[in-house]
């Protein structure tokens, strides 16, 4: 029977106190005047009742909490309450740790059937109708992985409704179906576009292939004299989804033959790598789940940055908690395994206030999460996701634009750090050898994810499968990591190791069975999390935390062990041969048998043609502001620009102990552009971390777009001691629509200048990530169409070695009298500026575009190396990379930082007579940096910037003002605390 | 003198291991990072060591609230040897999830009573919140804090906000039980001023001992500020150390709890 215990907090209840103003915030109208939470635990399982009363105990803390077992915990006074569990098969930790707990406590595991669900309670008092709970309740649940119930006072207090029990129930899985092939071309389309036939009705959702693909497969099952089953044909669109394998980077695009990966991404590292010559660093580039540089002798970091973009924004706490964690195994699956010292984050965001309500249906059932929901949930799965994992989060940002109100876009990346050689190996090499045995280590199989990487290749529409939707499982991860990252990976227990991801088991056995030529998989050795699944589903589900490796039979027995100690559950699965073939056995039956060239290169690459869109017409205001003091401190308010120290500070960036340069910048807590960690304690070495887009200057020109991203991702290492030497750069290119040819023409653009940047500055790729379908088609209320795209985006991060961590330079200004000086040209470049987007919404309630956007310089890479000169000598007391809102923000932003004022006259730019105030003091011009001097240090700093554009502006001043001038007429004066205010104001109570 | 043995908890979610045996390492200890298995398992034995850690991290992601999960399988794995290590002249200290841990199993305030009889619940702004924070050393029998004077650590917790009964409380200061305090800017107890105090702790309470001083939990992170370059304030002293012509010092204030655990075997 099941059990129900009941437990609450003992005194003031501060998430009870959250919740309630959250809701006040949201639902003005409704007045709630008391709120409570209870935590439940539904225990399936025959309980005595002296065994019951341990269980309560167990799961009460005498102090902080208190509890009722099998009777309800009601408050004094409600009138409504709502109960939010989990639905079936959606990952529960809080019910598993339970249900460990108890094992341990009672000395007797669980038996198959008996199980542990934990869901919540909230107790509403206050004269509130049905309708508005249901609403409320809404707000905290997500329809897609939870189960609501709301009860009245009266209700609830009746009791005894049997307890909502999640338990899966799936039917006898169905015979493994033959899928036949031979279709009039509509039938076959439609097979590729909604999936194959159930034989209970429906279809098994999307396999996201095309025509090309789908008479390819054709071809080849005709060659073999029969048709395929559903388990190679869903395999195969696993493998060959845009997700996985990149086709349109990979495609031939107008005159680029090879693709634009290719030719412009492995094209500029191969030429960059080529001219550093001895000084190359790279040292797995490309072909693997992260990319590795070298760190010093003994150690390399690796670094990938993913993105989980569709998963966010159907449940964006799990696609967000997914994400990290998910991108946290690029590292552990990186060569042998590397350890994660580091996560970055990036959220693409709608504005959070925007109004409009969206469906996914025309009848306006399903409807969008608001933008605030999905910032708030993106911002916690983050938070779950690194926090728990023991990973310091210190490098991040925010990024807001109406147009990700269809699809948010959610990067996580991590950076790994592994030991050159690992029982005596390299580490950054694996190879699967015939006869190692094929094992999964992690969490178990279920239907999570079931058609992830296929649903990422398509467009958001009501079709999407809500099994997309995953919740992630850090601490499982964690007990896999250590054993791997920490025992497994040095006593040499294994030959590869790759992640679980997009396509699950399907992708990555098949993957590392190209290393040693094929595989043969027992599908019924695959740990389930309940019966019931379908063989091609165990193969393709993407069930988060798990690890596929390559033992060597000898090593067996000391692998299985090892991971038995340490609570991690290991199942070997198949074996690893040189067949040439990928076979799938199912109650002994071979079920899949595919040649493996077949599956890894028998897509048939794509050639597209690309097509200039018109420009846009130029946007320009008639007039410019009269008052620049009130134009910074609007532009310190945007969004892309204020202070976002609410997400910094709930992440942990100082677990590991190695933050060096963090996220937050001196006393004011101003959000620093570039991070710097150090992953060995007993050293001075360290690492230095930035990241950069501009999406709102691809209307205007992609090129630029793409170039001022790699110039700044760049330039703010650099800023904060990073050296042009041994700096890195990874790519992630959000596109949407990417089959129309002026989408085309835009991405080649934005390559092309990834290409010319990264040459320029001989900072080469290592590692990148491209999403390409970032669309919304849904409905507005009435069931009228509406299509929404992300605006081009690419992210550029950057990864840099740093010699000596105590040689790097923060942003805040340190000392009153030290010298401001502004390295590099300024230019009349307002375009797709934060500037005219606050003076158009200040004027008409829209951005200006205007017409003119940045383009850097690729000859900035001489003042970059002059700096670093400066910066290396100690020259230099602080610094900043001019970005959005240009030096004006710039200048706010280390007075804010250091609690300092400074005095600047922009009569002495030389381009000051050229370009008017706001042009000096907002342009978004890249290739600058300002920085300050101590006065001392003036000879030998202007020794080192000899021959460069390097003014000295003014000076930092003790009276806590930002005052701006030119010549004599002011241009601002702006007290600290004020601009200090206008940088919190815009997310305050977030 | 031989260096003491010191057993740093690992496994289940801990995720402070590492820089914690470094930490005290960098004291003179000889730390080493033990999975909780391997002691229930009985292939090590807690009697060998001098020292018990319990770092901090997310043991069992703080699922059924922070520390409880962790403390039952201690209580359950291990039986008799927990207690027996702790009533022996030696020391424990827990730190951030550790903290938590010791006071679910009742090893703070009194082991003697084997029972919780405080508690370390969701922060008063119900967030997560990771900031350096000024500690005022307070007069009590505590071993790893003695003769230090104010310190800044960093914290970084969701659940730290120290809660305990009225007679609990009064018992905790008229034993000089409360070892570390929240303080403001001037040294003096924050006053459970946000964010001096970073969680609402009752009485700005950051750390306890047990009434010997040889049990010690608290919820900053002393192992994230051993060395210099790990404070947060280190670009804006450097530069003005730099300035005056003085060299940048080597460490900072959380060596010194370390340092003292180690000294008390010397």
């Amino acid at each position: 029977m099941a059990h129900r215990i009941h437990v609450r907090a003992a005194g003031a209840d501060a998430r009870a106190q959250a919740r309630k103003a959250a809701i006040a915030r949201q639902f003005p109208g409704a007045v709630v005047e008391d709120l409570r939470l209870v935590d439940n635990y539904t225990v399936v399982k025959d309980l005595a009742p002296d065994e019951l009363e341990r269980v309560r105990a167990m799961l009460t803390h005498p102090v902080t909490e208190e509890s009722a077992a099998d009777r309800p915990l009601l408050p004094p006074r409600f009138d409504w309450s709502f109960e939010i569990a989990f639905l079936p098969g959606v990952t529960d930790n809080v019910g598993r740790t339970a249900r460990e707990g108890i094992g341990d406590l009672l000395g007797a595991p669980f038996a198959p059937g008996e199980d542990v669900y934990s869901s919540q309670t909230t107790f509403l008092a206050g004269r509130l109708a049905r309708g508005q709970v249901d609403a409320i309740a809404a707000a905290f649940a997500n329809p897609l992985i939870h189960h609501i119930q709301v009860r009245s006072a009266e209700e609830e207090r009746a009791g005894a409704a049997a307890p909502y029990i999640p338990r899966v129930a799936l039917p006898a899985p169905a015979e493994v179906a033959v899928v036949d092939l031979d279709l009039p071309e509509e039938e076959l389309l439609r097979l590729g576009r909604e999936g194959i036939p159930d034989p209970r009705g429906g279809r098994r959702g999307p396999l996201a292939l095309d025509r090309d693909s789908l008479l390819a497969i054709r071809a080849y099952f005709r060659r073999c004299g029969r048709m395929p089953t559903d388990i190679e044909l869903e395999s195969l669109a696993q493998t060959w989804s845009e997700h996985c394998k990149h086709t349109i980077f990979a495609a031939a695009l107008d005159e680029v033959e090879d693709g634009l990966y290719a030719t412009y991404i492995k094209g500029a590292t191969a030429a960059i790598r080529a001219a550093k010559g001895k000084d190359d660093f790279c040292v797995s580039v490309f072909r693997d789940n992260s990319g590795a540089i070298a760190f010093d002798d003994e150690y390399l970091v690796t670094d990938k940055v993913e993105t989980h973009n569709s998963p966010s924004a159907l449940d964006p706490f799990g696609g967000a908690v997914t994400g990290v964690v998910g991108v946290n195994r690029d590292a552990i699956g990186c060569g042998l395994g590397a350890k994660p010292i580091a996560n970055r984050y990036g959220f693409c965001l709608a504005p959070p206030d925007d109004p409009r309500l969206l469906f996914r249906d025309k009848a306006c059932t399903e409807p969008l999460l608001s933008p605030r929901r999905i910032m708030d949930g993106v911002i916690e799965g983050v938070n779950v996701g690194g926090n728990c994992s023991g990973v310091p989060t210190p490098q991040g940002f925010v990024c807001f634009d109406p147009r990700y109100r269809g699809k948010p876009l959610v990067f996580a990346g991590t950076v790994g750090l592994m030991p050159r050689t690992s029982a005596g190996r390299p580490s950054h090499l694996k190879a699967a050898r015939p006869g190692d045995v094929i094992v999964m280590v992690g969490g178990r199989v279920g239907r999570d994810g079931i058609h992830g990487a296929t649903f990422s290749s398509e467009a958001l529409s009501s079709g999407s499968p809500a099994t997309a939707v995953q919740i992630g499982d850090p601490i499982t991860q964690k007990k896999f990591s250590d054993a791997i990252i920490k025992e497994a990976r040095d006593a040499g227990l294994y030959n590869s190791i790759t992640d679980n991801g997009a396509g699950g088991l399907s992708c990555s056995v098949a993957e590392m069975a190209r290393e040693c030529g094929g595989c043969v998989v027992e599908l019924d050795r695959v740990p389930l999390k309940y019966p019931g699944l379908e063989p091609w589903q165990i193969w393709i589900s993407e069930s988060q935390e798990r690890m596929t490796l390559a033992v060597p039979p000898d090593k067996l027995d000391a692998f299985t062990d090892l991971m038995a100690r340490r609570g991690v559950e290991a199942a070997a699965i198949g074996c690893f041969e040189a067949s040439g073939r990928c076979r799938v056995r199912w109650h002994g039956a071979v079920i899949m048998d595919v040649d493996l060239d077949f599956l890894h290169d028998g897509l048939p690459r794509k050639r597209l043609a690309s097509k200039a869109p018109p420009r846009p017409a130029p946007d320009e205001p008639d007039t410019l502001p009269a008052d620049l003091g009130a134009a910074l401190l609007g532009v310190m308010a945007r969004r892309n620009i204020a202070s976002y120290a609410f997400i910094s500070r709930q992440y942990d960036h100082e677990v590991q102990g190695g933050a060096v340069l963090k996220p937050l910048v001196g006393t004011g807590e101003v959000n620093a552009r570039a991070t710097v960690v150090r992953p060995l304690l007993d050293r001075r070495r360290g690492i230095v971390l930035s990241q950069a887009l501009f999406p709102a200057y691809g209307d205007l020109d992609p090129y630029a777009m793409a170039a001022c991203a790699v110039d700044a991702a760049v330039r703010q290492a650099i800023a904060a001691g990073g050296t042009l030497d041994r700096l890195a750069l990874l790519d992630n290119t959000c596109w949407c629509s990417s089959y129309e040819p002026e989408r085309l023409w835009q991405l080649k653009e934005a390559i092309r200048a990834c290409r010319d940047f990264a040459v320029a500055y001989g900072t080469p790729f290592i590692s990148g990530k491209d999403s390409m379908f970032n669309d919304f088609a849904g409905f507005a209320p009435g069931g009228t169409p509406v299509a929404i795209s992300v605006p081009p985006t690419i992210l550029i991060s950057s990864l840099g070695i740093v010699e000596d961590v105590a040689r790097c330079v923060s942003a805040d200004f340190k000392a009153p009298g030290d010298l401001v000086y502004l390295l590099g040209a300024t230019r009349a470049e307002l375009g797709g500026s934060e500037f005219l987007a606050w003076w158009g919404a200040a004027r008409r309630g829209r951005p200006y575009l205007g017409s003119v956007v940045p383009v850097p310089s690729a000859r900035s890479a001489s003042l970059y190396r002059a700096y670093e000169r400066a910066a290396a000598g100690g020259l230099v007391t602080s610094a900043e990379a001019p970005g959005l809102g240009g030096l004006g923000a710039a200048l706010a932003r280390q007075a804010i930082a250091g609690g300092l004022g400074c005095a600047v006259d922009l009569a002495a730019l030389p381009e000051a007579k050229r370009l008017n105030d706001a042009e000096l003091l907002f342009s978004e011009t890249p290739g600058r940096i300002l920085c300050t001097v101590a006065p001392e240090a003036r000879a030998a700093f202007e020794e080192c910037l000899r021959g460069e554009e390097a003014v000295y502006v003014g000076r930092v001043t003790e009276d806590a003002e930002v005052a701006v001038t030119h010549g004599a007429a002011p241009v601002v004066r702006a007290g600290v605390a004020q601009l200090a205010e206008a940088y919190r104001r815009t997310f305050e109570g977030f | 003198m031989a260096s003491p043995r010191v057993l740093v908890l690992t496994g289940h979610g801990i995720n402070c291991d590492e820089e914690t045996c470094w930490a005290f390492a960098q004291a003179g200890g000889e730390a080493v990072a033990v999975h909780l298995n391997d002691l229930i398992d009985g292939r090590a034995r807690l009697a060998d060591w001098q020292i018990l850690v319990v770092p901090g991290g997310f043991s069992y992601g703080d699922d059924t609230s922070s520390g409880k999960a962790l403390a039952n399988r201690l209580r359950h794995g291990l039986r008799d040897a927990l207690w027996e290590f702790a009533a022996g002249d030696r020391l424990v200290i827990g730190i951030c999830n550790g903290f938590q841990v010791l006071t679910c199993l009742g090893l703070l305030p009194w082991p003697e009573t084997r029972a919780a009889a405080a508690g370390l619940t969701h922060n008063a702004q119900a967030r997560y919140e990771c900031r350096w924070v000024r500690c005022r050393v307070e007069d009590s029998p505590c071993v790893f804090t003695r003769g230090l004077g104010t310190i800044r650590l960093p914290v970084a917790h969701g659940e730290g906000r120290f809660t305990a009964g009225a007679d609990v409380h009064a018992a905790l200061v008229a034993h000089r039980q409360v070892a570390l305090r929240y303080a403001g800017p001037d040294g003096a107890p924050a006053g459970g001023r946000f964010p001096w105090n970073p969680n609402g702790s009752l009485d700005d309470i950051a750390g306890i001992c047990d009434r010997s001083g040889r049990i010690f939990g608290l919820m900053p992170h002393p192992e994230r500020a051993v060395h210099f370059l790990q404070r947060d304030d280190w670009p804006a002293r450097a530069a003005a150390l730099r300035r005056a012509g003085e060299p940048l010092p080597e460490f900072a204030d959380g060596l010194g709890i370390f340092a003292n655990a180690v000294a008390y075997f010397a």
